[in-house]
């Protein structure tokens, strides 16, 4: 029996795909691997299948751990399993890494299917559209005609608004959670600095670290240091820090206070873990996505071929991605007439709060999901 | 929601408050319609079935929010203080009030911005000129009924009208009134309505 309804153990599988993808970037990628986990089963209609699209460090593993001992399950486990708010006993859960990811699908340090090197600096930038269509070529796979939902936030809620646009026929609906039409100046600059501290790593090597066996650790320690404290409210900062002193004061520039030490384990943790060319991508994908560009910026219009329903959810303390961005979305479906619901959930901890268990929170997706019907409800 | 769900109707939809039958009345079929502080969706509800309205609910309370999508009701969670600002002009054909205009601050404010967004508009609230609240008056005591069930000290409601000061209103802000029914416990008011009448219902338009 499974403590706190946990799916349980759980194990990836890889797609491998043979016919070219064509990216936006122009470049063609010969083939590809996406690795990916599912959870709960696939009705006999294939209707019941919801999609989860990671942010910017994410990966495919959503939910469940991969032993009985492993402590730490999939980055949303709160939200995924049986009588969990996305119930795995109805539902079939589809989590992967994307497109450029360091977690097994094909990227910057896969290797080089023409050569024995890996692909490095030469791995193309990879876009949100991008991702969408390779995570069309992974519902093919599955052979999932359309999704019941597609789930995403942050990074993850662009992907999950692309693929309304992109593929209208194959959506039901759209759960678009702490997400943004596109970046404000502020946003990316953040980016910026965030790449430019790994750029400028001389352990970098212009993104072919790998043949120098090195890794740009510092770079990627500073890069995670600024997004914690993007990700986080001053509020929740202060309550969680505050002034602490981890000992008194000693006029030095070594760890003195919590928050300092809270940074630099957070960074440590990361740049072991994480790939500096994924990271920078992953930013840039976030950065380009603009899907009001195509229509001289007006995302009304870029909006009027969606057919999903959607539900928009954002958190009063996000400053990265406000609640001010998740109503320019609601007002373009609404000027379309789509059915659409937005609620603004009062939290406390920045944009982090779209992964924390928050009550209300998630009892806006358990009602809300617990709404969509599959084929197989319509054929009882 | 301003006033309680469980007012007592006595006619065939007792779940519902007693106004939203004549509000039906005035919806054409498949319109698109935007219900202000629409509690738990309780009218669009009412309307889904029949009309087939394309509706959309106005809410700020997180309780009332949740129960929309619950009741699979599109809500927009927003405070209607502020305007509302995420509306084209003349998107709607009809922005409904609902007993909610009582209890707003900026009165003057989301009446314009309703005939702004809405090519008509519907707004009921309880008639303060009803005997009983002059009689409660007169006795040296703040009314308190079924329409208007607080306390001084506990109401919600700071901008209380009679229908004369309604019309006033309305004319005075270029306001056309294409109908206006009042109603007591269900029943229509036609003889002294600002004296016999506890809830007016008005449809309105900008001139």
């Amino acid at each position: 029996m499974q403590e706190d309804n946990s799916i349980g153990i759980v194990a990836p599988q890889i797609a491998h795909f043979d016919t070219p993808l064509a990216l936006k970037c122009g470049k063609v990628l010969p083939q590809f691997d996406l690795v990916f986990e599912t959870y709960g089963t696939l009705n006999a209609s294939r209707s019941n299948a919801v999609l989860i699209c990671h942010a910017l460090s994410g990966n495919h593993h959503v939910a469940g751990k991969y032993s009985e001992n492993d402590k730490y399950p999939g980055w949303w486990d709160n939200l995924i399993g049986p009588g969990k708010p996305l119930d795995t006993n109805q539902f079939f859960v589809i989590g992967l890494n994307n497109l450029g990811g360091c977690h097994g699908s094909t990227g910057p340090k896969s290797m080089r299917p023409d050569s024995n090197k890996p692909w490095g600096a030469d791995f193309p930038i990879v876009t949100v559209e991008d991702w969408v269509n390779s995570q069309a070529r992974l519902l093919d796979y599955l052979g999932i005609t359309k999704l019941a939902a597609v789930v995403g936030g942050s990074l993850g809620g662009m992907q999950a608004l692309e693929w309304t646009i992109t593929y209208p026929d194959r959506v039901d609906h759209a759960l678009v959670i702490a997400s943004a039409p596109n970046l404000t100046a502020q946003n990316m600059a953040f980016n910026e600095v965030a790449r430019q501290a790994i750029i400028t790593d001389p352990e970098f090597y212009g993104g072919n670290y790998y043949e120098h066996q090195a890794v740009p650790r510092r770079g990627l320690r500073i890069a995670r240091m600024l997004g914690h404290i993007t990700y986080l409210s001053d509020d929740v900062m202060g309550e969680k820090f505050g002034r602490k002193l981890r000992d008194q004061i000693k006029y030095s520039f070594d760890v003195e206070f919590e928050m300092e030490s809270y940074l630099r384990y957070q960074g440590d943790k990361f740049a072991g873990e994480f790939d500096a060319n994924t990271y920078i991508r992953m930013t840039r994908a976030l950065d380009y996505y603009d899907p009001a560009l195509r229509y001289g910026g007006d995302l009304t219009q870029a909006l009027s071929g969606t057919k999903a329903k959607f539900l928009v959810l954002s958190f009063t303390s996000d400053w990265r991605f406000s609640p001010a961005r998740s109503r320019e979305i609601v007002k373009a479906l609404l000027d379309n007439e789509r059915n659409v619901s937005y609620a603004e959930i009062t939290a406390a901890h920045g944009h982090d709060a779209f992964l924390m268990p928050d009550q209300h929170y998630h009892a806006i997706l358990r009602n809300y999901i617990s709404n969509i019907t599959t084929g197989d409800d319509y054929a009882k | 929601m301003i006033m309680p769900n469980n007012v007592n109707t006595t006619n065939s939809v007792t779940k519902f408050r007693q106004d939203f039958a004549i509000i039906a009345n005035w919806l054409k079929f498949g319109s698109k319609l935007l219900d202000l502080g629409c509690g738990d969706g309780e009218l669009l509800q009412f309307l889904r079935g029949s009309l087939e309205v394309k509706g959309y609910g106005v809410e700020k309370d997180d309780a009332n929010v949740l129960a929309c999508i619950k009741n699979n009701i599109n809500v927009i969670q927003m405070d209607l203080e502020d305007g509302l600002s995420g509306f084209e002009n003349q998107s709607f054909d009809t922005v409904v009030l609902s007993q909610t205009l009582q209890a707003m601050h900026n009165t003057e404010k989301i009446v314009l911005e309703m005939l702004r967004v809405g090519k008509e508009v519907i707004v009921t609230f309880p008639n303060f000129g009803y005997w009983r609240n002059r009689w409660q008056i007169t006795t040296g005591r703040m009314p308190v009924s079924k329409t208007l069930p607080y306390q001084w000290y506990d109401t919600p409601n700071v901008h209380l009208c009679t229908i004369n000061d309604f019309n006033e209103f309305c004319r005075n802000h270029q306001i056309e009134i294409i109908q206006r029914k009042v109603i007591t416990d269900s029943k229509e008011v036609n003889f002294m309505p600002n004296i016999l009448g506890n809830l007016a219902i008005y449809r309105l338009k900008s001139r």
